[in-house]
Formats: structure tokens, C-alpha cells, sequence
């Protein structure tokens, strides 16, 4: 109950951000907001493997940087009028965000169905170790491709049309965002207590016996792997739009790691908890780096404490209730 | 005899140089109690897993209803219906007692890819998993996380899971483990109960019950199967006092 | 040509993969015993070189260097044991990973507030600055050569210590058996501190003879980080044995794509671009070994329960 009241609340503040940021006459601060919100997709979708699947992912950071990649990579095709494949039939770049996002989402999946299909094999720190390192070979896949920045990164030419409509200007793409993260939350939360979440968090809980009663743990695992890499990228691809430019360094394991910080932060196996641990770990970021230009060195140890002491996160305390995971 | 459900054929399980099955054979009939007892370290436990499918033997087969199954994992053999308790009680901790149940019977049905439905108000999962702890005695307990039952409520819970998968056979390993007087003979009612409608083998120190319900008894000691009879017969057979049974007398 | 291009390639293939074993040996060890995943491993790896570097610069003598860099890899990781992997021990793997996430953001910036966000450079001994003929008419940096030597020399000693000592002998039952060891009164405390200040002796020196090779820079910890982690799911977990393996593994496959893909790409792709692409996918080798190495063997090639 209190859950509901404290997501409602939620939900209102976001809603209401745009007109009072405009009415402080802070209107591009609309723009830090929709960064926070495309991370807190991300990290949601992170949430729902690494809190009820207790898969612990490091390497998300992947599915959310060729997401960007890919609607980067389309938007960039789409203003030169160049062909993104030649042969053997002539593909084009596309500007409308209705194929555009569902590719970064399919191409992010199917990476995560890949990778998640090896590394499931496995469990524990060699799970860890695994997703780090294809990860990593995806950072330097994307390095090899020079006709798209390599190691510069690619300039994102304009924005995503949504059915036709621009989503030029600060607003209309945080409404955007807002609603893909609204969408995703009770999807998720819908899907964690339906027949498909009881089975995942019950392998969590007990791989033996979810084995022993017949549960394709595997299988299960792998789809909540796919689905989650591939709401990675979808949220990659609104991070493309808002920043115009699409970096190396998303796919990096700082990026990673950086999502883990979220979804630990707010609170794992809550899908609301990451969201508030995105905004929290984004907002401190930019706080800090105000202040100093050494401010890792305050987040650091910041972490380690509330890694070492705090446990549980942010939304169990505003919630009432632990997390599940 | 009629077709055995469960058989194991010349199971071989070894550790390094320690065998812990040496050949095992033994055949489960339709409805029968088949009880496994030796000392320990006899191989029971291996036994279980091998049938179970959580470890696989280096040589010799399990047959399931006449169907090799020697190659599939516990999950595949449990989807064709065999069934287990832990000696050690295996629970998801922090479901509800109740979707520990209600897990079973969404893996016997083999459903899990509902997305959208809360499992909660999915009455093909609530009314046999309410209907399995009214059986069990546990409908008091419902709603608690299953770490908060009593040792003896677990081993009930852990009972009406495996009832729950309505399996072809049922294996328990040591179901009165730890359990007082009274919990055991509660416990050996409800398996009575399900005598001549369900194969079980038992695997279980507790002689008392194991004579009582036991239709047949195999007796495992080192490894090796040293008799397998009807209970008469192996209270008489010799070489079962010797290894065994005689150590419990003496003692 | 191609010939002695192979014959240099494989030393150098020889020579990262000794670097790789010093830094995977500490983590699957730290792993097998204590059961910690340890991130911050790269770290003492860097202040390893940093501080070999800086000590070199002073005192011009590379030696000493080594020697600071290794003592320096020691202590930091005896003080990381002491004030946070201590706590770590009864925690799950995620919260070992983000806790030493936490302290890889802290060291990487912390270097560069004392040493400033440019690489340093670190030079060679001057008696090592030549080249040997390893065949007749090859010359190869004789740097490179002592540096497979000091490795190896590492690898006997660390073979040794752990196959011969009584030391050793608690180190080996901890990966196994670590109830038993803690059952056999053995301070475990003292055990687990000792075993991580030889992981952390082993990056540092790791780091300090890296740094006439690659740059000494932020950032150069978690690149071989992420390298001895995949040598240690290929060898297997908490097996030395393993991580030797792998470590030569990966070490020649990445030097051997890296060096030979330009070549190939060269007759594909324009020049311009050839050299990028191929020396990024060329890193992507390793990465499919280990996909490899894992679709055949899960466990790894040393598996620790075989």
C-alpha cells in the first residue's frame, strides 16, 4: 500500500517536472532529466536479472551502448543517404523511432540472447567474470567499425521521428522517455508476479529444487536475459537522441558497473528502486563534479560505504518493504 | 510383476577410487513402498540423485516407465514425473508457503510463460495448491515465507511440493529426519495413505516406519545391494543382521 | 621474414602472457581460498607501476623500482584486506563487486591527484636496453627476454612456495577444503592476509615490469583486469595450474591476432582503415577463445573438482 502511495508520488513529481522547470525558467534541465530517465530504464531492465533473476549481469553496459549504437547508426545512414547495407538488398538509415528503437531493442536482445546463452552455462563469479568480458568484446567490436567513429564516437545527426511527429525540442523526448519507463515498470512488475516472475525468483531462491520440480531454469533465465538486454538498448537508443552523439564508452565497464551502482542503490528486486538509484547516482555525479574536478575520489569511498553499511537501498526505506532479491 | 514405474539398472557411481554405487539394481512396481536402508555411507543418498537425475552415473541406466532416462537432467525427469524430497529440506526461502506450492504445480503443468496474470489470482495454480496444504495441515501457515516454518513444518511443506507435482513415482529421501515421535508417526500415516495409489521409494533410518510401510526393502551396504525382499525376509536374511540390522539391535 | 616475425610475435605473445599470470595467479588463488571476487586487483597492478616508476625516476635504479613497485602491490592490498575485504568474506559476490568497484573509481582518481591524468614514463634498464639475437640475424629486446624471465622466475617461485611449503600446503587445502582448514586451528585470518599481500606482490610486480612495455597510465589496471579474467575462465577457477595455462592462451592468441590480422585485413580493407580495424578486432580474439573454451568446458580446462 504504502508501495503504491510512494510510486504514485513518484510518478506525480515526474510528471509534474517539465511545468515547474519551466516555470523556474530551468527548462534545460528537462534535458539532465530524461539522461536520468533513460539510465533508469536501463537500470530497471537490469533489476529485473540481477534482483529476481540473481544474475549478476557486469556487463549491461553493452546492451545499452549498441542500442544507442544502433539508432545512432541509423540516424547517421539517414542524413548522408548512404546505405547501411548494400547488398543484397539496399538498406538505408530511417529516422522514424518506430523501427528505429525496435531495432536497437531486437539487435540488443539478440546480443543478450547470445551472450546470455554461454554465460548461463555458468554460475556465481564466473557468470560475473563472463558477462564482463563479452562486454568488453563488444566495446571493441564497435571500436573496429571506423566508418563510425571508432574511438571518436558518432555524431548523432538530429533526432528520432516518432510516427511521423518531430521530437525535437527538450519536452517532447522526455515525455517519450517517461512513458517507455512508465510502460516497463508495470510490465515488469505485472510480469515478476505472474507465472513467469514466480518461476525466476523461485530458481533464485533455490536452483535445486526449481530443478527438481521440473523448472527449465535455464530457459527462463536466458528470456529474462534477452528481455533485459534488449529494454537496455531500447533505452540506449533514447540516450542517443538526447545527447547526439553516441560514445565507445557506454559499452565500457565503467558503464556496467555504473548500472549495477543504480539498481544496488535504490534497491534491488523493486524495478522502482533503480529508477531512484538512477536519479540519485546521476544527480550526485553532477553535484560532485560542481564542486571538484576530483569528485570520483568522494563518490569512491561514498560507495564502499554504502555498499559496506547501508544495505537494502533507497525504496525499501520509502516503501516499508524489502526488495526482492 | 507388473511393469516397473522407476528401475535402475546396474547403476555405478564412484569418487576418485570410492564407489558409492557399485552396480545397483532395484525396480519400483505401480503403488508399491519401496524402502532403500543400509548404514550410512551405504550410497543411499547417491541412489536418489542418480534416479533424480542430479548426478549421473558412470555406468548402468534408469529406466522411467520403460523409457531410458539415463541421458536427461532433473528437470527433464522431474517434467516426466518423477518427484523428490531432500534429506536436507530444499525450500525457496522467501516465497510464501503457499507459492512454494503453487510453484509445483505450475511446473507440473509445465506453464511458466505467463506475463501478464499475477500468479495469485491464477486459479489453476491457487485451488490445487490450497487444496495440498489443507491436506498437509499447513493452511494456517499460507501466507508465512517458508524460512519462518518449524523444522517439522518444513518437512511437511516439503512433502506436499512434492505431492504437488503429481508425480508417477516419489522419491523421499529421509522425509523424518529430524522429526520428533509424534511428527513421524503423523508422517507415516499420510505416506500410508498414499500406499497402492503412488511408487515411492523410501530411503529412511527409522526402522519402525520403514517396516511399516515398506511393500519391499532393499538393503545397500558399501554400495552394493546385499538383499532386496519382502520385509519378513529381510528381518530373517543373515547377511542383513550382519551388516546391519544386527547393529541396530546391539545397539 | 614471416618466419622470424612468428619466432618475435610468440616471445611477445610469451611475455604478456607471463604478465597475465602474475595477475591472475593472485586473483584465482584470492578466489579459491577466501572466495572473493576482487576487482581492485588492477589497481595494485597500477600503484605497482606508478609506484615502481616514480621510485625508478628518484633513485635511477630500475631495480629498486621493481622492488617498490612489488612492496607496494604487498601493502595495499594487506591494507585492503585489513580495512575492506575483511568485511567482505561472509557477503555475496555482488556486493565483493561493487564494493571494489567502489574502490577502483577510488584509486584510479586518487593516482591521478597525485600523479596528474598523463601516462608517466618508465624506462627500461640501461643494461637491459639492447637487443639479443634470439636467431641468427632476429635482434629482440632483451627487456622483453628478462622480463619472461623474471615471470617464469615468479611462476617457480610461486610453485614452490604453494607445492612445497607448509604455507603452501594450507593455501592448497583452503582452495579444497577451506572448513577443514579453518578446523585444523589455523589462524585463517592471518592466512587470508598473507594470501592476499602475495596476490597483491605478484600485480604490483606485474605492473612495474609492464611499464617499459605499455603506458603507465589510469585505467591500465582494469584492462589486464578484465584479460586475467579470462584467462581465469579459461584455466578454471582457483587453479593455478589453470591460470598458467590460460594465461599463455590468452597471452599468445591476443599477441598473435593483434600482430597478424593487420596483415591479413591489409589485402581486404583500405590501409587507412586496416590498422584500426584490425588491431580492435584483433583484441576480440581472446574473447572468442573464451567462448570457445566455455561452449567445450564450462568449468574451464583445470577445473578445481576434476
Amino acid at each position: 500500500m504504502r508501495e503504491r502511495l510512494a510510486a504514485a508520488i513518484g510518478l506525480c513529481l515526474l510528471v509534474a517536472a517539465p511545468f515547474v522547470l519551466e516555470a523556474m525558467d530551468e527548462a534545460f534541465l528537462l534535458s539532465v532529466l530524461t539522461r536520468m530517465l533513460a539510465y533508469a530504464l536501463a537500470a530497471a531492465a537490469l533489476d529485473l536479472v540481477l534482483g529476481y533473476g540473481g544474475m549478476v549481469s557486469f556487463g549491461h553496459g553493452a546492451f545499452l551502448g549498441t542500442g544507442a549504437y544502433v539508432a545512432g547508426v541509423l540516424l547517421h545512414h539517414r542524413s548522408d543517404g548512404s546505405a547501411l547495407v548494400a547488398w543484397p538488398v539496399r538498406i538505408g538509415g530511417t529516422a522514424e523511432a518506430l523501427i528505429a528503437w525496435p531495432a536497437a531493442a531486437l539487435v540488443s536482445g539478440l546480443l543478450a540472447a547470445a551472450i546470455g546463452a554461454i554465460s548461463l552455462r555458468t554460475r556465481g563469479v564466473h557468470f560475473i567474470m563472463i558477462t564482463l568480458a563479452f562486454a568488453q568484446m563488444v566495446f571493441f567490436l564497435v571500436l573496429a567499425l571506423p566508418q563510425y567513429g571508432g574511438t571518436d564516437g558518432l555524431m548523432v545527426p538530429g533526432r528520432n521521428v516518432l510516427a511521423g511527429a518531430s521530437l525535437e525540442g527538450d519536452a517532447p523526448l522526455y515525455w517519450v522517455a517517461l512513458a517507455l519507463l512508465v510502460a516497463f515498470l508495470a510490465f515488469g512488475r505485472s510480469t515478476m508476479a505472474a507465472r513467469f516472475g514466480l518461476a525466476l525468483r523461485g530458481a533464485r531462491m533455490n536452483e535445486r529444487r526449481a530443478l527438481a520440480l521440473g523448472v527449465p531454469v535455464y530457459r527462463l533465465r536466458l528470456a529474462a536475459f534477452t528481455l533485459s538486454g534488449a529494454v537496455a538498448g531500447l533505452a540506449g537508443a533514447v540516450l542517443a537522441n538526447q545527447s547526439s552523439f553516441v560514445s565507445p564508452d557506454l559499452l565500457s565497464w565503467q558503464r556496467s558497473g555504473e548500472l549495477m551502482v543504480m539498481v544496488i542503490l535504490g534497491g534491488q528486486g523493486t524495478l522502482f528502486g533503480p529508477v531512484l538509484g538512477a536519479i540519485a547516482l546521476l544527480a550526485a555525479e553532477e553535484e560532485l563534479a560542481a564542486i571538484t574536478e576530483h569528485w570520483m575520489l568522494i563518490l569512491g569511498p561514498a560507495l564502499l560505504l554504502v555498499v559496506l553499511f547501508f544495505r537494502g537501498g533507497l525504496w525499501p526505506l520509502i516503501a516499508g518493504k524489502r526488495g526482492d532479491g | 510383476m507388473a511393469e516397473a514405474v522407476l528401475e535402475a539398472r546396474g547403476l555405478t557411481r564412484r569418487f576418485g577410487a570410492l564407489a558409492a554405487n557399485e552396480d545397483v539394481s532395484l525396480a519400483i512396481a505401480p503403488g508399491e513402498c519401496h524402502a532403500v536402508i543400509g548404514p550410512n555411507g551405504a550410497g543411499k543418498s547417491t541412489l536418489v540423485a542418480m534416479l533424480a537425475g542430479e548426478q549421473r552415473p558412470d555406468a548402468g541406466s534408469v529406466l522411467l516407465a520403460g523409457e531410458d532416462v539415463t541421458a536427461l537432467g532433473a528437470a527433464r525427469r522431474a517434467r516426466r514425473g518423477i518427484a523428490r524430497s531432500f534429506q536436507v529440506t530444499q525450500l525457496c526461502r522467501d516465497l510464501s508457503v503457499r507459492e512454494n506450492v503453487m510453484l509445483a504445480v505450475q511446473a507440473a503443468e509445465g506453464r511458466h510463460w505467463g506475463f501478464f496474470r499475477p500468479a495469485h489470482s491464477d486459479a489453476a495454480l491457487t485451488v490445487t495448491a490450497d487444496a495440498s496444504l489443507a491436506a498437509a495441515g499447513l493452511d494456517a501457515r499460507a501466507s508465512s515465507p517458508a524460512a519462518l516454518l518449524s523444522h517439522g513444518e518444513q518437512r511437511q511443506l516439503e512433502l506436499a511440493i512434492a505431492l504437488s507435482q503429481a508425480p508417477r513415482v516419489l522419491l523421499l529421501d529421509e522425509p523424518a529426519a529430524g522429526l520428533g515421535a509424534a511428527e513421524t508417526a503423523a508422517l507415516a500415516s499420510r505416506l500410508a495413505a498414499l500406499k497402492g495409489r503412488l511408487a515411492m521409494l523410501l530411503v529412511e533410518h527409522d526402522m519402525d516406519t520403514v517396516f511399516a510401510l515398506a511393500d519391499r526393502i532393499t538393503v545397500l551396504a558399501g554400495g552394493r545391494v546385499i538383499a532386496t525382499g519382502r520385509p519378513g525376509e529381510i528381518r530373517a536374511d543373515r547377511a542383513v543382521r550382519e551388516a546391519y540390522l544386527g547393529d541396530v539391535v546391539d545397539a | 621474414m614471416t618466419a622470424t616475425l612468428f619466432a618475435e610475435q610468440t616471445l611477445n605473445g610469451l611475455q604478456f602472457g607471463v604478465m597475465l599470470f602474475l595477475m591472475a595467479a593472485g586473483l584465482t588463488l584470492i578466489f579459491g581460498i577466501m572466495d572473493v571476487i576482487n576487482l581492485a586487483h588492477g589497481s595494485l597492478y597500477m600503484a605497482g607501476a606508478f609506484v615502481g616508476g616514480t621510485v625508478t625516476a628518484r633513485t635511477g635504479s630500475f631495480l629498486l623500482g621493481v622492488v617498490a613497485g612489488a612492496a607496494a602491490g604487498a601493502l595495499i592490498a594487506l591494507l585492503l584486506e585489513l580495512t575492506v575485504i575483511r568485511r567482505l568474506y561472509r557477503r555475496d559476490h555482488l556486493d565483493q563487486v561493487l564494493a571494489t568497484y567502489a574502490l577502483i573509481l577510488t584509486f584510479n582518481e586518487g593516482v591521478k591527484v597525485i600523479w596528474g591524468p598523463a601516462p608517466i614514463f618508465l624506462a627500461a634498464p640501461e643494461m637491459l636496453s639492447g637487443t639479443v639475437e634470439i636467431l641468427p640475424g632476429v635482434p629482440y629486446p632483451a627487456y622483453r627476454l628478462a622480463v619472461i624471465c623474471a615471470g617464469v622466475a615468479a611462476a617457480l617461485f610461486l610453485g614452490w612456495l604453494i607445492g612445497r611449503t607448509r604455507t603452501g600446503m594450507l593455501i592448497r587445502a583452503g582452495t579444497t577444503h577451506r572448513e577443514t582448514v579453518q578446523a585444523l586451528g589455523v589462524d585463517v585470518g592471518v592466512l587470508f592476509a598473507l594470501v592476499f599481500a602475495i596476490g597483491g606482490a605478484l600485480a604490483g610486480l606485474a605492473g612495474v615490469m609492464a611499464g617499459p612495455v605499455l603506458a603507465v597510465q589510469v585505467g591500465m589496471g582494469e584492462q589486464i583486469l578484465i584479460l586475467a579474467f579470462v584467462v581465469i575462465v579459461v584455466g578454471g577457477l582457483g587453479s593455478v595450474k589453470g591460470a598458467m595455462a590460460g594465461a599463455l592462451l590468452v597471452g599468445l592468441a591476443d599477441t598473435w591476432a593483434r600482430a597478424f590480422l593487420p596483415v591479413l585485413l591489409r589485402g581486404l580493407l583500405p590501409p587507412s582503415s586496416a590498422d584500426q580495424v584490425a588491431a580492435n578486432l584483433g583484441s576480440v580474439a581472446v574473447y572468442l577463445l573464451m567462448a570457445v573454451v566455455l561452449a567445450v568446458r564450462p568449468q574451464g580446462l583445470f577445473p578445481r573438482h576434476a
